[in-house]
Formats: structure tokens, sequence, C-alpha cells
């Protein structure tokens, strides 16, 4: 099936409907083995079982990021193509990609007090998530103001594209304010050399989440879908009365 | 007179005789500013520390007042219609309107600066290069504005919306100018690097801006 073909939203619904039960199965699955490999993880010497937020962390701010991707795709399907799907798929994308940006968020400020001692520090990762997450309000905020679902879209994929360029900069900036002005924190230098106990789960960790992620999404393709529909169907109920 | 010439002496026309605003912008980055040393306490030590920031978020929030208005009264009157139409490419169209805005709201706001800086205890023979900064940035605020101006007139609403999401985009020019402002007045870091790219900066909104916000015209308003 080409991808014109999903054009046809009754198309689209039909196919969702039967992946979606078995793309469910599989995130459940691979979830629970994700997490049992987390249980089997060993502690960190230093942090203690509280290194074990990381695989719920890592793994959102990855998909945090990967949203606002499938956004800037979709916004190239919605403004070179016209493909009817691409709008709807972008906008789905937005409020599930906040959520993992929050998740990410409020896991790291909950990993950082026993760590760092302290919920909040203005380090340059943790200030360039923050500004991502306040891209993606501004992106629902748009969303919530559009009376027209096609005009909203096409708005909605000019600021998506215009986020996508602007998204490297703004980490960029960052990075430079933040060495600027010395921070007190003792975040490590990355973490290049993870020991394949750590690696492994949290490989498995992030397969589960991309997982859920494309769950959420088709579901909440479908959703918006049919949410038009009702909204066509009672434009056309008010006309005929 | 070309058409680019032709819609900006008009703008500029319209921003500054009666009902335009033009120098309301000013007027609010002098009070904003004024009102600061009541937040944080007349301590002209810190005061002076922070002024560079506080001319900065002045000038920032004032770039935003105007803005909404930017294509929605042409919006209201059919201008933009005939514009969209034009022979000139929009883009152009909406670079010279933007200019224009740039021309009637962020430089009496530069020319303002010195007399604010006073206030803010900023030594007067560095006050020049806190201006520059302001020069040389303004331009990205308002041509990244253009592009939220566009979109808040294609979806009909202005005001809040268009803060939300013009806001996180300036960050960046922020950052640049707020750093290049310190370090000319206190050092020890280098004027250049943030300066240039500050320059860098409003030279890349200068060409997106237009592009991005004639865009959303043409994809909003057919």
């Amino acid at each position: 099936m080409a991808v014109i073909d999903l054009a046809n939203p009754t198309r689209f619904l039909t196919l969702v409907d039967r992946v979606l039960p078995w793309l469910a199965g599989v995130t459940a699955l691979v979830f629970a083995y994700g997490l049992y490999r987390v249980l089997g993880a060993p502690d960190d010497y230093q942090q203690g079982a509280t290194v074990k937020i990381m695989f719920l962390h890592v793994p959102a701010a990855w998909l945090g990021m990967m949203g606002w991707s499938v956004m800037t795709v979709a916004a190239l399907g919605t403004l070179v193509w016209r493909h009817p799907l691409a709008d709807v798929a972008g906008k789905s994308a937005a409020p599930i990609g906040a959520a993992f940006t929050f998740i990410c968020l409020v896991t790291g400020a909950l990993w950082g007090r026993p760590t760092w001692g302290t919920y909040w520090v203005w380090d340059a990762r943790l200030t360039s998530v923050l500004v991502l997450f306040l891209l993606y309000l501004g992106m629902l905020a748009l969303y919530w103001a559009a009376e027209d679902p096609n005009r909203g879209a096409r708005a909605a994929a000019i600021l998506a594209l215009v986020g996508a360029v602007n998204i490297p900069i703004i980490k960029f900036s960052v990075e430079w304010w933040n060495t600027l002005h010395q921070p007190a924190s003792i975040m490590r230098a990355g973490g290049a050399a993870i020991d394949a106990s750590i690696l492994t789960p949290l490989l498995i960790m992030a397969l589960a989440f991309t997982l859920l992620f494309f769950t959420l999404h088709f579901a909440a393709m479908r959703n918006e879908i049919l949410r038009r529909r009702v909204r066509t169907m009672r434009m056309m109920q008010a006309r005929g009365a | 007179m070309s058409p680019f010439l032709a819609l900006l002496a008009r703008d500029m026309k319209l921003a500054i005789r009666v009902g335009g605003g033009a120098l309301m912008g000013a007027l609010f980055y002098f009070i904003v500013v004024a009102m600061m040393p009541f937040a944080i306490g007349p301590d002209l030590n810190l005061l002076a520390r922070i002024g560079p920031a506080i001319l900065w978020l002045g000038a920032l929030l004032a770039s935003l007042l105007a803005l909404d208005r930017l294509f929605a009264t042409d919006h209201d009157d059919g201008s933009l219609d005939l514009l969209m139409m034009g022979a000139m490419p929009l883009e152009l169209a909406v670079a010279a309107k933007a200019i224009a805005h740039w021309l009637t709201t962020a430089v009496p706001l530069i020319v303002i600066t010195p007399v604010l800086g006073l206030m803010l205890n900023i030594d007067m023979s560095s006050m020049g290069w806190v201006a520059l900064t302001l020069l040389a940035g303004t331009p990205a605020l308002t041509f990244i504005g253009l592009i939220g101006a566009a979109l808040a007139v294609v979806l009909r609403r202005g005001g809040l919306l268009l803060a939300v999401l013009v806001l996180p985009l300036t960050i960046p020019v922020l950052i640049f100018g707020v750093a290049a402002a310190n370090a000319a007045l206190v050092g020890p870091a280098p004027f250049g690097p943030p300066f240039t790219i500050l320059c860098a900066l409003s030279l890349a909104s200068l060409v997106l801006g237009p592009v991005a916000a004639a865009a959303a015209l043409r994809q909003g308003l057919e």
C-alpha cells in the first residue's frame, strides 16, 4: 500500500484498526521485558537506586525530540504534498511530544534532587529541554486558537518548520550562555562509557517508549479523523436544520 | 518610486500619523525600565550590574507590542489582499512592512536608551555600545515577530497568542544581546563574538522571517 492510498481516511482507519491492537500488545510486552531488565540492572555505586530514573528520563527526552521531528516531516507533507493525513499526523504528534518532554523534565527534577541536591539547575541541557517544552506549549496554543482545522494545520506547519530551524540555534545559544555563566552544577560530561548491564535495558526501554509513541500517535490520529467527521456532520446538520 | 519604497513610506506614514502609535513602543519601554527599580530596589550598584538585562528585556517586550497590528489592520481593510495579488513578490512586501515597523518602533527605542542607561547607573562612555547591541539585535526581534504576526492574522487571533509563539524563538537574541552588552560594560569576555553572532541572527532572520511569513499568509488566506 503506497502512502498516497492512505490519503483516503476510511482506508487509513481500517489499517489503524487492524494494526493498533498488535502494536499496543507488542508495546506492553516490550515494556514488561524492559522493566524486568531495569529491575535486574545494577545500582550505581554513587547514586544507588536513583539511577533507575534514567531508564524513564533518557527515553522520554529522546521521544520529546522525536515528536518535533515527526511534526516537521508532517509539516512538509502538509505544505509540499498537501497530503490530507499529514496535518492530522502533525496535530496528533504535538500533545504526545509535549507530554514526553514534560515527563523528561519531571523525572529530571526528581532525579536531580537526590543527586545534585536541587530540583532545578540552569544547566544547558535542562534549559534547552525547557525551551523545547515552551515551543510545544506555543504549538498547542496555536491549535487551540484555530477555529478552522485546515487553517490551523497550515499555520502549525509553518511554526513547526520555523521551530525545526530554530531548535539547533537555541540549543547552541543556551550552551554558550551556560558556559558564560559558569554553572554551579556538577553534571558529568556525558555518559560516554556506559556498561552493557545498564545500556541494554536502556535501549530496550527506548524501544518500548518509541513503540508507545507510535501506539499513542496512531490512536490520536484515529481520534482526530473521527473528531473531524463529527464536526463535519454537525455542520451539515446545522445547515440542514 | 518603486513599489517596495512606496509600501515602506505608506506604512511609516500610517505609523507616525494619528492613531499609528509609533512612539507608543518607546513610551512602553521607558515605563517598563522605570518600573524595574521599584521592584528591585534603588541600589545603584545592583542596577548597574543588571542594567543591560533590564534594557534588553524591555526592548523585547516593547517589540512585541505593536506586532499584532502589523497585518491585522491591512487584513481588515482589504489592502493585504491587494498586496497578495500584486506584482511585487509577497516576501518583499512583507519585508517592507517589517522594515517600516522596525524604523518606527525600534529606532525611537534605541534613541532613548542612553537616557535610560543614565537612570540605571550605566557608565555613559560605554552606553553607546549597549545601544549598538540593540541596534544590531532588534531587527532579529522584528523579523522573528513578523512570522508570529502572519500566523496571528491567519488565525484571526492576536495579543497573547503572538507573545506565546514568538517569545521562545527570541531566546538566542536575548542571550547574545545581553552577553554583548555585558561584555562591553564589564568584560572580561570579549565583545566581538557575541556581537557578531547577534548580527548573524539578525541577518538570518532577515532572510527566514519574510519567507516564512509570506508562506503563512499564502497558505492561510487563500
